[in-house]
């Protein structure tokens, strides 16, 4: 692995409500390299996006907060409780994000151009003219036919693909090292979810830009991840290549997700679901997390679990493949040898 | 090619027409609303012009606000001459091509097919576009007393009648536009600029902030504001500038829930969410992203407003606090008139007509407007 561009440790984001304290993300550590491509996997509710929040220091303060001994650091600057100053030097230069609706995630009162051209103005100071140049050429690269007609267009006039391509643009427009995707293509057609991905993984290769992609969709995650970081109710249960996931699952939540995806191999076998939903975030079970919808569940699971290498010792030797449950402590790993 | 020489050909006679008589293009183009009211503008204006040349080369020279409405007049005429002309020559080039249509464009169209608010509108202009060059029009001096000819009834040198001092009622009326206009506009731009900051500031902080501005709204609004206005109005000196200060100052509650209640809704969209992520500074979020689209219900909120200060300050010069004699002033002819109301009505009468016209106009474009620009109502 290259050069480590963000790396989170034992991050703790909190949001203290009214029912009581809903421990949204609790406990996550992961790294993204240079150039690399993370996945965070998960169902909803698991605390993927206040995850990739936190990161840029944008949960919304009160009701959450990032507690004591979490560490979020980028190019070895330490982000938790950074002055909002820099971290706003941060946002849009050095990190970019896009998110999930693209219906909303434009200003419906200004054209296209407009908003590009105010990210270019603002972080790039550049003027209204070379702006607007600079604009079509972002949009020419996000694959925006006639990108000079484009820019004097309302958000309203475009397709929902259109609109996630323009995102891009804008998020793209300063050049970020590290680019938060968060489910960009979870409402966009089928096919244009191929167009879109394709042009953030052509985007990524280009710019040499590590990105943080937040899915729910392991069919995404088979087609541009490096590595792969699940999550289930606010912890990472399991983490390893995009290869180790899905030939050597260890953990029954990776597994159940897998299972539950349609498969070419075997044409004609039910689909598996997971039974039940997540548990409430305000009161995490004291044991495994998934035990009340695991088919493996048996004594022992009662007990916390630690993240640690498959085959391997309590604690994780390698952070790069590592999982949560005590079973697989004892079954060795498949792909090593 | 025949086709693109005759929609040229028919460009320039159209812009050599509009030079001979503004908004006649227009109106042969059928597109009557606009046409019609740069025609009218200008035909009214030019005839004030010409007919009262006397009193147009007499104003040059004369006071400020008459100076004011000489070059009112002035860019009038020279406004409805540019627009028909630069009108004709741009609508040939971009009628076919497709030009972003924006939010306010969409409004604007929704707009123009409520007849009614289009109606007011009309008459609110026609009322602003009278306020500016009334020195001009008026048959009198409004201030000028003439004792013999007290309280006469209408006729052909006096059209709405005289008042008790002999005054001539329709230059009063109309020199009472020009007050309670003024006062209108001026106080509820200031109310609203600052309850507008206010609101989107308290709206998007949130927090202590919001809870310090949002609990000094409430006093504001707790105060008896007729009181507020007597009070400091008989403190000071009353003067117009003073009412519209005062106006100004405790009519901005309204507006600044309004506003904090929109960007309440409009700080968890998305795109504002973006906008942090791009790293924008909150001021920059709040005026250029969050303000813009809160905008909507706050002009609707003003236009309404306009009327109310309107009937405000006509009650405040009722009860004699507000605009002083001998300025004349709607609401206090209104109580002057009251006194002899059984022998000479149109001294009450015409000045309360005008208040009813103008509130009334006021609320027929702030209800077209409200369903114009409520993307709900729209649909």
């Amino acid at each position: 692995m290259s050069d480590v561009l963000l790396s989170v440790k034992d991050l703790r984001s909190w949001f203290f409500t009214d029912q009581g304290v809903a421990k949204a993300v609790d406990g996550v550590s992961c790294e993204v390299g240079e150039g690399e491509t993370l996945c965070l996997v998960g169902e909803s509710g698991c605390g993927k996006t206040v995850t990739s929040l936190s990161v840029l220091g944008l949960l919304p303060d009160p009701p959450a907060r990032i507690m004591n001994g979490s560490s979020i650091s980028f190019r070895g600057e330490e982000l938790v409780g950074a002055p909002e100053p820099s971290l706003r030097a941060l946002r849009g230069n050095e990190i970019s994000m896009i998110f999930q609706e693209p219906m909303t995630s434009l200003n419906p009162v200004y054209t296209v151009g407009e908003q590009i051209g105010e990210a270019l103005r603002l972080h790039r100071g550049l003027d209204r003219k070379a702006a607007r140049v600079e604009s079509a050429q972002l949009l020419r690269e996000v694959g925006i036919p006639d990108p000079e007609a484009r820019l004097d267009e309302y958000p309203h006039r475009m397709s929902g693909g259109m609109r996630q391509r323009v995102m891009i643009a804008m998020a793209l427009s300063c050049e970020p090292r590290l680019l938060i995707a968060d489910e960009p293509t979870t409402a966009l057609d089928v096919t244009i979810q191929a167009q879109i991905l394709e042009l953030l993984a052509d985007l990524r290769e280009r710019r040499g830009m590590a990105v943080l992609l937040i899915t729910h969709d392991l069919g995404v995650v088979a087609e541009v991840c490096d590595r792969v970081l699940i999550m289930y109710a606010g912890q990472v249960v399991e983490t390893g290549s995009v290869h180790e996931i899905f030939a050597d699952p260890r953990h029954p939540y990776t597994k159940g997700l897998l299972e539950s995806l349609p498969s070419l191999a075997q044409p004609g076998r039910r689909l598996k679901a997971i039974p039940g939903t997540v548990p409430d975030s305000i009161d995490w079970p004291i044991g495994c997390r998934f035990e009340q919808r695991c088919p493996l569940r048996a004594p022992g699971c009662e007990r916390p679990q630690g993240l640690h290498e498959p085959g391997g010792a309590e604690r994780a030797v390698r952070a790069d493949r590592a999982v949560r449950c005590w079973r697989s402590m004892a079954e060795p790993s498949r792909t090593d040898q | 090619m025949t086709e693109l020489a005759g929609g040229r050909a028919r460009g320039g006679s159209a812009s050599r027409l509009s030079l001979v008589l503004p908004g006649l293009p227009q109106l042969l183009a059928g597109r009557w609303g606009v046409g019609g009211v740069a025609l009218s503008v200008w035909i009214g204006f030019a005839w004030v012009l010409v007919a009262r040349h006397d009193v147009v080369r007499r104003s040059l020279s004369g006071a400020w606000d008459e100076r004011l409405a000489v070059g009112s007049l002035v860019a009038g005429l020279l406004a409805a001459w540019y627009w028909s002309w630069r009108d004709t020559n741009t609508k040939m080039e971009c009628a076919g091509a497709r030009a972003g249509v924006g939010q306010w464009e969409l409004a604007v169209r929704a707009f123009s097919k409520n007849k009614t608010a289009v109606a007011g509108l009309i008459l609110v202009v026609g009322l602003y576009l009278l306020a500016l060059i009334t020195p001009l029009i008026t048959p009198d001096d409004p201030t000028a007393q003439d004792l013999p000819l007290r309280l006469q009834a209408m006729s052909a040198a006096h059209r709405l009648g005289t008042d008790q001092l002999g005054r001539d009622v329709l230059s009063r009326v109309l020199y009472g536009a020009r007050i309670s206009l003024t006062i209108g506009f001026v106080a509820v731009g200031i109310s609203v600029t600052i309850g507008t900051l206010l609101g989107a500031v308290a709206g998007y902080l949130g927090g202590m902030v919001d809870s310090l501005i949002m609990r000094f709204v409430d006093m504001v609004i707790s105060f008896p504001r007729l009181i507020l206005l007597i009070v400091i109005v008989a403190a000071f000196d009353p003067s117009i500038f003073l009412i519209i200060t005062v106006l100004g100052l405790t009519l901005w509650p309204g507006t600044a829930r309004i506003v904090r209640g929109e960007v309440l809704s409009l700080k968890r969209r998305e795109f504002i969410q973006a906008a942090e992520a791009l790293g924008y500074s909150r001021s920059r979020i709040v005026l250029r992203h969050l303000i813009p689209n809160a905008l909507g219900p706050v002009i609707v909120a003003a236009t309404l407003g306009i009327g109310n200060t309107i009937v405000l300050e006509a009650g405040l010069s009722f009860l004699g606090v507000g605009v002083q004699a001998p300025t004349p002033s709607w609401g206090s002819m209104l109580s002057d008139g009251r006194d002899v109301l059984l022998d000479a009505w149109w001294l009450s009468t015409f000045p309360g007509l005008a208040i009813v016209f103008t509130v009334l106009s006021f609320n027929l474009v702030g209800d077209g407007l409200r369903d114009a620009l409520d993307p709900r109502v729209r649909s």
